[in-house]
């Protein structure tokens, strides 16, 4: 029992708490909630008329199980009857139960706005605020209808109390923040704006929200309170602090209406007139004034009110963007804050400066702190804290201190925290490019992303390095001679490898004529890394060998030899194989001319806009991204270029202006190899050789084109590529060739997922009889349900459907079904299987657990064939940060300080089907010097055990 | 401000306050999520972290941590005092709150609640003044209890 019972104790309720509170598990907890439900329901049922006491006491009870996460779908009713009670408790409790679980009920809705109405009209204030707070409390629409009218009455008669006022000005904001449409502006919008005058700084504290919401729709209605706020802040901040009597805040006056005031104003422009705006100025001045003065307490609370008022003020000083002084003011506040004990005041400072980097009057005065910010990205604890660090970095770069930022950045990235590793990749490959005056800088820049967080790299940056490559011939020789010594490296990482394989394969000419990177060094290089790569790698390097034939005769035999060997010609993968045979057959019958034809270098990429910032904008959201637009350095004038400085041969692309289209990088149709594609008897437009432009694995190669006739593929194969890819992660592309791409999007709960598969058609030509269905074979028929909604038989040229696939598991299982797509393009029927990847591991809930719990359960697990162990050479660089990833993407909580080596990777999970929950624990042990893994698997049940484990160990 | 969550070191909700309509199963997962981020953050972090587009303030206090998501434009440290004067509004009422007043008394938190925020915004600051309201109300309910 609580020490405390102020007013009327419900003891009943009491003691159903203190039980609930004894219950010593769920399941008990469960049952004596059912047991109080039914009888609960039994009293509500029952002959004899309860008392509104018990009523109440019973509504109580039944919130209280609803707030515990329990559904409660009786005693709305009750709920509804306790309004109109005359006793003020019991009408509390029936407003607090409505207020909480609304039911859209239309009969029920009618009943508690007739009782609200009632309650209005009491004249009775502490009633009228009854009715008022649960208006605001649940905003539906049905209520807006009702009351939207009403409202602005009670708010603006005169003879209306001052908390119903508050209510109604606060009810009345979140009515036109839920339904604007239903609010009506009217003759009172004027006497609203009066209220910023009242005698009363509770009304005018509420009032103070409500105008704001009002001036951000229509900001010309509310344009006389910019002078009523300015004059009402100026009396605040030039008054004693004990003036404001309890509206003082541990020495600060009025903290909270002077923040919703500065808010206010940051709905208008700096005041036109004269003598509002100095005023205006002089209230600012005060305010940054106090932040100098000794506080006058030494509580937090004093600080942060006092702190909340200044970097309003901040705000609203950056938002109006036209007083250098105060510009500069702000911004040495905020660097006095970069080194304040305070965290909170740290991040803070952090995060307002990066606004004050993009004016131009305070841009010079934030590079100044460079030095404490780069410090705060290598000292800060708080990973939140380091973030804002790297943002401001981003904001404050302009083309002096790139290189500084840049570098710091990178050695930042070599220990940065996972979770912000790819935001900070974008960040520096938007910086190098942009600021890079000169390339062989850009070059390194991004090969060390690559060295350093090559999982980060997304494609868009990679694939930008080439292209930029490509269309700057004054780089060329750099970048093949950098990747060439960077690939030496032992452990290289894969992306690595992709752009080293481009490069040499356009460029490696260049510096083939030092025998230290003769032709077939290069070659042999390459090729040193081909078995350790995934297929997409290998298809894009033997496109490079294909290159290289043609380059440097002299390796021909060699590499011919390579494309001839079993592991090429037999390979199980269709697509290395398809190309391993039409390279082969190209290079033996080609004539030289020909060969030179087909495998000229690439032609420049057109123009377009930067992917990679795209990409980034998305990632941020478009509001938090500071802005680096350039024209704010022109008006700064600084001395900056756009174009770079030196002069290139063809087709100098502005390194600024963006090359990319914001999907996916695609050269112009028309380049000169299609063309001489076209001339070898294809139909089909084909653009890049490499595939550089969609994933290798199954996009279409020159050659499929020339030799066979792809418009009627001849029998169905399931294609099963990207399936794996899925096995720890729910979105990404499933599917792609020239013609359709699948994507998809998946969400799983317990025993249920939903899938979002969408169909993206990749021509300018319509697809008829568009149909697609899933099948599941026998095995798995009744241990998984898919359900798929249909889909739209028509697919425009250019667009995208999607399909809805919902999915139920049954029963632990083991095949995967097949998506089966069929269509019609041009004429010919096309038909599509590919494996979904619907894995037992999507059914997975983590569970945290302590050391001890996870020992004991692991133990309880021994039996020989609950337990499945598989030790396996590791395909990908070992990389801690990488693994906990793909474990945490494969479903089970990833546990702490659980395994005596921290080296090992310890899990735990709960799989849900529709029969049962099989628990299961992990273990990963990884062995870096021998590059190996242990992984053992325990569930209760061997199957279960099995599958896991041939997911899991494939991931590494 | 968006919504208010208390819970407790052991992740138990015990005071949950909405401003935005949302069903009952995004509350849910938005709890369950924040619940688990909030946990995991170290004492001298700072109160303040991104999620999804929103900010989120938190404070913690003896065994109850007290959260508010809020929006971009919206004030962090002004949030941080919203908590506090709660927290002062709680411990006037109640005399030294504790965990225990919140779990028993819990529909008295939420009345304390709706005086001071309102559709998520302050709507009276003065301590004086939502308790006299408070206690007004106390009043009505002894006598009609009486009679």
């Amino acid at each position: 029992m609580p020490a405390v019972s102020k007013g009327d104790g419900m003891r009943g309720l009491a003691v159903f708490i203190s039980d609930i509170r004894n219950c010593k598990s769920k399941e008990a907890e469960i049952k004596r909630i059912n047991k109080e439900l039914a009888n609960i329901r039994s009293k509500f049922k029952g002959d004899k008329a309860l008392d509104g006491y018990s009523k109440k006491k019973y509504v109580c009870k039944l919130l209280f199980i609803f707030l515990l996460g329990h559904d409660i779908d009786f005693g709305h009713m009750e709920a509804v009857n306790l309004l109109s009670s005359n006793k003020y408790t019991e009408k509390q409790i029936g407003y607090l139960f409505i207020s909480v679980l609304v039911n859209s009920n239309s009969d029920l809705i009618r009943l508690i706005n007739n009782a609200i109405k009632n309650d209005l009209n009491s004249r009775n204030p502490t009633f009228m605020n009854l009715a008022l707070h649960c208006i605001a409390n649940v905003g539906s629409r049905e209520m807006a209808e009702a009351f939207a009218s009403e409202i602005p009455r009670i708010l603006v008669a005169g003879d209306t109390m001052d908390s119903v006022k508050q209510s109604a000005a606060l009810c009345l904001l979140r009515l036109n923040r839920t339904s604007p449409d239903l609010v009506p502006m009217g003759e009172w919008t004027a006497r609203v704006v009066h209220l910023l005058n009242d005698q009363h700084l509770g009304v005018v504290t509420a009032a103070t929200s409500l105008i704001t919401t009002l001036a951000q729709k229509s900001p010309d209605d509310f344009k006389t309170s910019i002078s009523l706020a300015v004059a009402r802040l100026s009396r605040i901040v030039t008054s004693a602090c004990i003036d404001l009597q309890d509206y003082t805040y541990y020495f600060v006056a009025a903290p909270w209406l002077s923040v919703k005031l500065l808010r206010l104003l940051q709905c208008y422009p700096p005041p036109e007139d004269a003598a509002l705006r100095s005023r205006l100025t002089e209230c600012l001045e005060t305010i940054l004034n106090k932040a100098q003065e000794p506080p006058k307490s030494k509580k937090v609370q004093h600080s942060n009110a006092k702190n909340a008022v200044l970097f309003e003020a901040i705000s609203l000083i950056i938002h109006h963007d036209s007083e250098p002084t105060l510009l500069v003011r702000a911004c040495n506040q905020l660097g006095q804050f970069l080194q304040h004990r305070e965290t909170n005041l740290r991040y803070l400072a952090l995060e307002s400066m990066c606004t004050l980097a993009s004016s131009e009057f305070s841009h010079e005065a934030v590079k100044t702190h460079i030095e404490t910010v780069i410090n705060a990205l290598k000292t800060e604890r708080d990973v939140s804290v380091r973030q804002r660090a790297v943002d401001l970095l981003y904001a404050m770069c302009d083309r002096s201190n790139a290189k500084q930022i840049v570098a710091e950045m990178l050695s930042y990235l070599e220990t940065a925290d996972y979770s912000i590793r790819e935001e900070i990749v974008l960040k520096v490959a938007i910086l190098a490019e942009k600021y890079a005056v000169d390339y062989t800088w850009y070059v390194d820049t991004i090969l060390n992303l690559i060295r350093i967080a090559g999982d980060y790299v997304s494609e868009e940056v990679w694939y930008r390095v080439i292209q930029i490559v490509i269309n700057r011939d004054d780089v060329q020789g750099y970048a093949a001679k950098t990747v060439f010594e960077a690939l030496h490296a032992p452990a290289c990482h894969e992306n690595l490898v992709k752009v080293g394989g481009y490069i040499l394969g356009e460029f490696g000419n260049l510096i083939a004529g030092d025998s230290r990177s003769s032709p077939l060094v290069q070659f042999n290089l390459l090729h040193s890394k081909f078995h350790l790569c995934s297929v997409p790698t290998r298809a894009l390097l033997l496109s490079a060998y294909i290159k290289f034939i043609n380059l440097f005769p002299e390796v021909k035999a060699t590499i011919q030899d390579v494309l001839r060997s079993d592991s090429q010609l037999r390979n199980a993968d269709v697509e290395l194989q398809q190309r391993a045979v039409e390279y082969l057959r190209l290079s033996c019958i080609a004539s030289t001319d020909i060969l030179a034809t087909v495998l000229e270098e690439m032609p420049p990429f057109p123009e377009r806009e930067s992917s990679i910032l795209a990409k980034l904008k998305k990632k941020k959201g478009p509001g938090n991204l500071p802005d680096i637009d350039d024209s704010r350095r022109n008006v700064n004038g600084n001395t900056e270029h756009h174009e770079p400085t030196e002069t290139t041969n063809k087709s100098p692309p502005s390194l600024m202006a963006d090359l990319l289209p914001t999907n996916r990088p695609r050269p112009a149709s028309s380049s000169p190899i299609m063309l001489s594609a076209g001339t070898m008897g294809s139909s089909h437009p084909f653009t890049d050789l490499l595939n550089l432009n969609s994933p290798p694995a199954a996009a279409p190669s020159l050659l499929v084109d020339v030799f066979s006739d792809l418009s009627a593929p001849a029998s169905v194969e399931v294609s099963e590529d990207n399936f794996s890819r899925f096995v720890c992660k729910n979105n990404g592309v499933l599917y792609e060739n020239q013609l359709l791409q699948i994507g998809l999007k998946s969400e799983y709960r317990q025993n249920l997922g939903r899938m979002y598969v969408f169909y993206g058609n990749k021509t300018s030509t319509q697809f008829l009889s568009f149909s697609s269905s899933v099948t599941n074979g026998d095995a798995l028929k009744g241990q998984l349900i898919v359900h798929a909604k249909s889909v739209d038989p028509v697919i425009d040229g250019g667009a995208q459907v999607q399909q809805i696939l919902n999915m139920e598991c049954v029963s632990d299982f083991t095949d995967a079904p097949v998506l089966n797509i069929q269509f019609r393009y041009g004429g010919a029927l096309q038909n599509i299987a590919v494996k979904l990847p619907v894995m037992l591991n999507k059914f997975f809930q983590p569970t945290e657990m302590t050391s001890q719990d996870f020992f004991q359960r692991w133990k309880q697990l021994g039996a020989p064939q609950q337990e499945v162990q598989k030790i396996f050479k590791s395909q990908h660089p070992m990389d801690t940060d990488v693994t906990k990833a793909k474990i945490l993407g494969f479903g089970v909580a990833l546990l702490d300080g659980v395994d005596p080596n921290p080296a090992n990777f310890v899990g735990a999970g709960v799989i849900h089907t529709k029969d049962t929950q099989v628990g299961c624990l992990l273990r990963l042990e990884p062995n870096t010097q021998a590059e190996m893994y242990r992984l053992t698997l325990r569930t209760s049940r061997d199957s279960v055990s099995q599958r896991l484990c041939d997911l899991l160990s494939e991931q590494f | 401000m968006q919504f208010m969550l208390l819970f407790s070191r052991q992740g138990k909700l015990r005071l949950q306050k909405w401003y935005v309509p949302l069903s009952d199963k995004e509350k849910k997962k938005i709890t369950r999520e924040l619940v688990q981020t909030v946990l995991a953050r170290k004492p001298k972090m700072c109160s303040f972290l991104e999620w999804r587009d929103l900010k989120i303030v938190y404070k913690r206090y003896a065994s109850l941590y007290f959260c508010c998501a809020i929006e971009d434009q919206d004030n962090e440290l002004i949030t941080l005092e919203i908590i506090h004067r709660y927290v002062e509004l709680l411990d006037k009422y109640f005399g030294s709150v504790c965990e225990l007043d919140i779990i028993f008394n819990f529909e008295k938190a939420y009345f304390i609640l709706d005086e001071f925020l309102l559709g998520g915004e302050a709507q009276e600051t003065s301590k004086k003044n939502v308790l006299k309201a408070i206690e007004q109300a106390d009043l009505l309910q002894e006598v009609s209890h009486v009679g």
